[in-house]
């Protein structure tokens, strides 16, 4: 066991690095398919940190993308103006956004169901307008010139590391505290579970790798702007946790990556249609609502979730 | 001092149009439980109906044809409620699907509608034909135009048509039955699918009305225009206390009101944080808002 551990620890990054070499170079991999490969991993790792909340823990966010912010900008200010080295500034953005995570998740001490979902809204839309109106932040322009440091190698092994951490914590005790806090939370409590601590623990992790992906997003696309992170964005989150497959944590981090390869699929079957491609922003949003559609509709577990028994 | 009542009527018009849109938020949350994030695209839908209507129309400014865009937009938005619950919402509702379920699809149909939107009228905003002339009166040191009191008066004509069919009709008590006891009701012999339909039905022309008048107020429409009075009017709805109807109609012009005093006295860039500040707020500290019945979690 611990020979096989000792081997996943050493072989995943060593051989993302040979990847990274390899993928990296630019006469094998155009920019433009590496740049959807390390986007896949970046909304890979957002899905996971929304399937860890509303998945595992049962408490629907609809505010990820705020989270995903806080990150965002946190970092890219410090790399920015302060020239901070990206490991450090990544550090910052997570105890950030996890801090942000913890005061969210204090309301969960009243909130339940849906009105903790439109709290979570809220924030989102708070935090965008926040950064809306702070001139230091760039205000509606956002911040350019962001160094880019991230890449394909630090993109996926930040996934590999998460969901290593996910997995791991589901099986432990306080992953099935979490499990069973979704399925019944007056029955957790009269076991003698702290509900609130676990619910509010949830959240502040969850935040964390939501942060955690902002900071990689912007030290790739090497410019944030506060419409990157509006309510749609949360929005695709969430549908790339429902496609994926709620609380099973590996399942949404594919249905990240398939939302953010359909589109370029997509595109290239608009190419031929040049009034559809015309509009080729709309038609993918659409597409993104017919899919959610189908799948509650006819598919509610995702395609790797398994199918409840009925209670 | 006349600042102050100058921005009082100012707000008073904004309270109108989120009010009439909150009320069509606490309905449906009444009887089933969901937010239904598509109405605010509902009342987007009802804006472009009255603004194809009036593009056809030959003399737009008199009165019939004002009369005939109000109906038009109207009759689309009822029709369009009706069409979401019975394609999206109803056999979800049925099943007793989890309340997650149903809050997915209805955001997936806002997202369906907007998109719609955008694909036929395309991103940029368009100008509402002037259908009323704009007129200012001034009373004192305070001016009003006759749109804001045209929108303030009729708002308040159809809170109250609103009220008297849901206290005096029949239709009236059996939506405040399955509002009170779904599965009770469904026993005693009361159709809950037609009530369903009814009840989104009245809260769709309400806010296709609010969508024709926020096109003559600002004058200008664009697909994603129903979102942020969407999200606004929802906040209404649960500061005035979620499925309470005379809540939603205070908690409209309360906000309102909040609304365009913050952007007078302190800046009009905090104005759309207000809205969800005061949502946090509420939920903290009054989830039952303002006129709510606090309800205790049955086990």
């Amino acid at each position: 066991m611990r020979a096989k551990n000792i081997i996943l620890v050493i072989g995943i990054p060593f051989s993302l690095w040979l990847i990274n070499h390899f993928i990296s170079n630019p006469s094998i991999f155009s920019p433009y398919i590496l740049q959807i490969i390390v986007l896949m991993g970046i909304n890979a790792i957002l899905a996971v940190s929304w399937d860890f909340i509303s998945g595992v823990t049962g408490q629907f966010s609809i505010g990820q993308a705020g989270f995903m912010a806080i990150g965002a900008y946190s970092s890219a200010f410090l790399t920015l103006k302060y020239k901070v080295p990206f490991l450090p500034a990544i550090l910052f953005a997570l105890i950030l956004s996890a801090i942000a995570g913890f005061i969210v998740g204090i309301p969960t001490l009243r909130l339940r169901g849906d009105y903790l979902a439109i709290a979570t809204l809220g924030f989102g839309e708070i935090v965008r307008v926040a950064i809306l109106n702070m001139p230091s932040l760039g205000g509606a322009t956002g911040l350019k010139g962001i160094p880019i440091y991230s890449s394909f190698f630090s993109v996926y092994l930040a996934l590999a590391i998460t969901l290593w951490f996910c997995l791991a914590l589901l099986k432990s005790q306080p992953g099935r505290i979490l499990l069973s806090i979704r399925e019944d939370e007056i029955a957790s409590q009269m076991m003698g579970i702290d509900v609130v601590k676990y619910k509010v623990f949830a959240f502040t992790f969850s935040a964390a790798l939501a942060g955690l992906a902002g900071a990689l997003y912007a030290h790739w696309t090497s410019l944030v702007h506060p419409d990157s992170f509006s309510f749609m964005k949360s929005i695709e989150i969430i549908l790339m946790g429902v496609l994926g497959g709620m609380g099973t944590i590996y399942g949404p981090a594919v249905g990240g990556m398939l939302i953010t390869l359909l589109p370029e699929g997509l595109r290239l079957l608009l190419e031929q249609n040049p009034l559809l491609y015309q509009n080729k922003d709309f038609v993918r949003m659409l597409f993104f609502a017919i899919l959610l559609l189908f799948f509650i509709i006819l598919r509610p577990q995702g395609i790797f979730g398994k199918r409840e028994a009925k209670g | 001092m006349s600042l102050f009542f100058q921005q009082l009527i100012n707000g008073l018009a904004w309270g109108g149009i989120y009010a009439l849109i909150a009320i069509g938020y606490t309905m449906v949350y009444g009887i089933m439980q969901l937010i239904n994030f598509a109405h605010g695209d509902v009342f987007m839908a009802g804006a472009f109906a009255g603004y194809v209507i009036a593009q056809l129309l030959p003399d737009k400014s008199s009165l019939p044809s004002v009369i005939l865009v109000f109906l038009s937009a109207m009759l689309f938005s009822t029709f369009l409620g009706i069409l979401i619950e019975r394609l999206g919402y109803r056999s979800l509702w049925k099943k007793n699907a989890p309340r997650l379920s149903l809050l997915i699809v209805a955001v997936a149909i806002s997202l369906l509608l907007e998109n719609v939107g955008l694909m036929i009228f395309g991103a940029a905003p368009r100008s509402f034909p002037s259908i009323i002339p704009s007129r200012s009166f001034s009373l004192g040191s305070i001016s009003f135009t006759n749109i804001q009191v045209i929108v303030i008066l009729s708002s308040l004509v159809l809170m109250v048509a609103l009220q008297l069919i849901v206290m005096r009709t029949k239709m009236g008590r059996a939506m405040r039955a399955v509002a009170e006891d779904s599965e009770m009701s469904a026993l005693l012999g009361i159709p809950r699918e037609r009530i369903l339909s009814f009840t989104f039905a009245l809260g769709s022309a309400l806010a296709g009305v609010a969508g024709v008048m926020v096109a003559i107020y600002t004058p200008q429409i664009n697909p994603l225009m129903g979102i942020l009075p969407g999200l606004k009017a929802f906040v209404s709805a649960v500061l005035g206390g979620i499925g309470s109807i005379p809540g939603a109609m205070l908690g409209g012009f309360v906000l309102g009101e909040a609304e365009t005093l913050v952007s007078a006295y302190i800046s009009s860039s905090y104005r759309d944080l207000l809205a969800f500040l005061i949502l946090i707020f509420v939920l903290l500290f009054l989830p039952s808002g303002l006129l709510g019945k606090g309800v205790a979690e049955k086990l």
